[in-house]
């Protein structure tokens, strides 16, 4: 039926098949939009959150989706900048992810502010010393730079591609993505770490606060080494994924142990600063401030040791030492194990950085705060999920995401 | 056109051993604010309270247990060495909230603000509030209304002004009758005016002949233990909340008794015992 714009040479399952999947993906992703449209029209008295838990699931989804979209940009880095060619087999997708991610975190945004249709303030009022005017700023141009790099393989789609002005243009594109992707690295240094700063500045939350170069907390630099290093793993992790539901393999095994290798060693890395940060901090910053480290993790029945040791150990150093490991790198299973802790791990950070901070009495006549999100926070969060998997599906269906597939799949044939 | 320029530091320093948790502070901040009500009122945790009065315990067992009550409203502050960067003020990306060098009072922008809902992460006090529904009065009460403060609408954040309008309508009357400058008690706020135990005094902590300014006597040199801290109190019996994070608030507090004073920060063990002695207190 659609089978025109499939393609050439490429194998998809039938048209009724892809529809009826759509559908039912589309209605988790129509759950959300009548949970989005409630929030937007009744307000956010739909949410459980309150004046304790300011910010609460929907920020962390949106710190979660921006870091784990770090692999669009350090991705395009490596490629375009630093010539590792062979990612040339996974950057489209790369990209397609990253749009997902930026474009759900814009619309996360949108549902989250209280007051929607003044969103244009933080651009039109922007005071210069917050860290979210600098989020906002470079959020929306790094968004700019992914549509930009994802109209090239847009426009390879047989049927635009038969468009001379199209073909061209895709051609041309090509030419000059490394001044794309060297825009978007930089951009992203800069809203990943104000992102990090967004917590790192916040000096009336000891649990948060972090000391720092020039106007940049500690946090800055952490946010954006972990979406370098942990974003790569989402690509890999969502490009198995696909594999596994189209049933065919996509990227070369060299590919993809490449990038799990440069992965392991960026998480590696991160991960030392990352326990020299929370050394420092455990013993001089929030001392200095009255506080021990067991006030931040004792006294509740949620937030305990427990999550400085899964953020930290299982989820960072475990992956860290597999992927930089050769054997266990090579070897699928321990790979994905590495894979998947990574990804729960840099989602886990971003969780501690929004709703611990919020948890945390600072009064000592305060009491701890503990949240549950409403349903219409979870349809909500939900939404970019769903979103995400409908956008996947019609760009692997219509255009050529992945440039070994034929390669890879003709062997398979001829074997 | 405005007469009165001169830098004034408004701020209060309200008397803990005096206050009995009455609530009268909280009443008449929330009549005078056009504060609304919700219609389950029971949920605290997104009631709007500018002024809150907090319950405190010195933690012991009958017969040895005090209770101290601590109305809390937004602690106006100066920020790190009192430049006006308020935890609050730095972070909003809208510059909704902004901090007035003229009064030092942290002002907010209803109309300006669109929700994002940063300066309450960022404000360990807990002093902001978000409209989380559309404003409602009991009906009638719309009539009733101050005409001097806007209610605010959904989803926008507010917080306690100092009474702002009362400065204003101060200053109006002050120019009206060709003074430049407004008297203490021209301008008072709801709270002070209305605490029965007469527990809060109000006035510029910058003029040495208003009483806050005597209770208090702010130290006009730095803290040499902590450079971020400005304005400490040189009376042995005043503190502020959280004074070790650099906040520099202009609410001061006053008591008698030391586990209140005590319970205004944070301090690790034995460290209570070094600092209370700080600027010459010493008391029991
Ligand atoms: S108490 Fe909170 S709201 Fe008031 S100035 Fe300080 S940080 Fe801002
Ligand atoms: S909620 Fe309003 S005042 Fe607060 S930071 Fe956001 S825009 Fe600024």
């Amino acid at each position: 039926m659609d089978s025109a714009l499939i393609p050439e040479g490429a194998d998809r399952c039938s048209f009724p098949k892809f529809a009826i999947g759509i559908c039912i993906v589309g209605a988790v992703a129509l759950w959300g939009v009548y949970a989005m449209f409630l929030c937007w029209f009744k307000g956010l008295n739909q949410t459980n959150m309150n004046d304790y838990y300011g910010f609460a699931l929907w920020i962390w989804a949106d710190l979660a989706v921006i870091a784990v979209g770090g692999g669009a940009f350090f991705t395009g880095l490596l490629k375009y900048i630093f010539n590792v060619d062979e990612l040339k087999n996974i950057i489209n997708f790369a990209v397609i992810i990253g749009f997902i991610c930026y474009s759900s975190a814009l619309l996360i945004l949108a549902i989250d502010i209280g007051q929607p249709l003044r969103g244009w303030f933080i651009f039109w009022h922007a005071n210069v010393h917050s860290m979210l005017t600098e989020v906002a700023f470079c959020l929306s141009c790094y968004f700019a730079v992914l549509t930009i790099e994802f109209i090239p393989n847009l426009l390879e789609n047989r049927q635009a591609n038969k468009v001379p002005f199209f073909r061209h243009l895709a051609h041309n594109m090509h030419g000059v993505m490394a001044i794309f992707a060297a825009t978007g690295a930089f951009l992203s240094f800069f809203h990943q770490g104000s992102l990090g700063g967004v917590a790192g500045v916040m000096y009336g939350r000891p649990f948060a606060v972090r000391e720092g170069l020039l106007i940049w907390p500690w946090t800055f630099f952490l946010f954006t080494w972990s979406a370098a290093a942990f974003g790569p793993c989402f690509t890999l992790l969502v490009t198995w994924i696909t594999e596994v539901v189209t049933g065919k393999k996509l990227v070369k095994d060299n590919v993809v142990h490449l990038l799990a290798k440069i992965s392991g060693w960026m998480i590696t890395t991160y991960i030392i600063a990352k326990i020299i940060d929370t050394i420092y901090w455990a013993y001089v910053t929030a001392p200095s401030l009255g506080f021990k480290m067991s006030h931040f993790y004792t006294n509740n029945s949620f937030y305990g040791y427990w999550i400085l040791i899964t953020e930290i150990v299982v989820c960072g150093v475990i992956p860290g030492i597999l992927l930089l490991n050769k054997s266990t790198r090579e070897n699928s299973t321990t790979r994905w194990i590495a894979i998947v802790l990574g990804v729960i791990g840099v989602c886990l950070n971003r969780w501690v950085m929004v709703l611990q901070i919020m948890a945390v009495p600072v009064m000592s006549f305060d009491t701890w705060a503990l949240y549950v999100p409403s349903w219409q926070e979870v349809a909500t969060t939900v939404l970019p999920v769903a979103y995400g998997i409908i956008f996947i599906a019609i760009t692997y269906r219509y255009l050529p995401v992945f440039p070994q597939e034929r390669e890879l799949n003709h062997t398979k044939l001829e074997q | 056109m405005i007469q009165d320029k001169k830098e004034h530091k408004f701020g209060m320093v309200i008397d803990l051993d005096k206050c009995t948790g009455c609530g009268s502070c909280m009443v008449s901040c929330m009549s005078e604010n056009n504060i609304p009500f919700k219609e389950d009122e029971s949920r605290k945790k997104d009631s709007i309270t500018w002024m809150r009065v907090y319950k405190l315990t010195n933690g012991k067992s009958f017969p040895d247990i005090q209770i101290a009550y601590l109305p809390r409203p937004c602690q106006h502050c100066s920020g790190k060495g009192g430049h006006g960067h308020s935890p609050c003020v730095s972070v909003c990306p809208a510059t909704a909230t902004d901090y007035g060098y003229d009064t030092g009072i942290v002002s907010q922008i209803y109309t300006r603000c669109f929700g994002c809902r940063y300066c309450m992460g960022a404000c360990p006090y807990h002093a902001r509030y978000f409209n989380w529904w559309d404003p409602e009065w009991p009906a009638g009460q719309e009539k009733y209304l101050s005409p001097n403060v806007s209610p605010r609408m959904r989803g926008v954040v507010e917080k306690c002004s100092l009474c702002y309008h009362r400065y204003q309508a101060a200053r109006d009357k002050a120019y009206y009758e060709g003074r430049d400058d407004i008297e203490e008690s021209e301008y008072q706020t709801a709270c002070t005016t209305a605490c029965p135990a007469g527990a809060i005094v109000f006035g510029d902590l910058n003029d040495p002949s208003h009483m806050v300014h005597q209770i208090v006597k702010p130290d006009p040199h730095p803290d040499p233990m902590n450079k971020y801290v400005v304005d400490k109190s040189r009376n042995p019996k005043v503190f502020r909340l959280l004074e070790r994070l650099g906040t520099n608030t202009k609410i001061y507090y006053l008591s008698e008794r030391e586990w209140v004073r005590k319970a205004g920060d944070n301090y690790l063990d034995g460290e209570w015992d070094k600092v209370k002695n700080h600027h010459g207190s010493s008391s029991k």
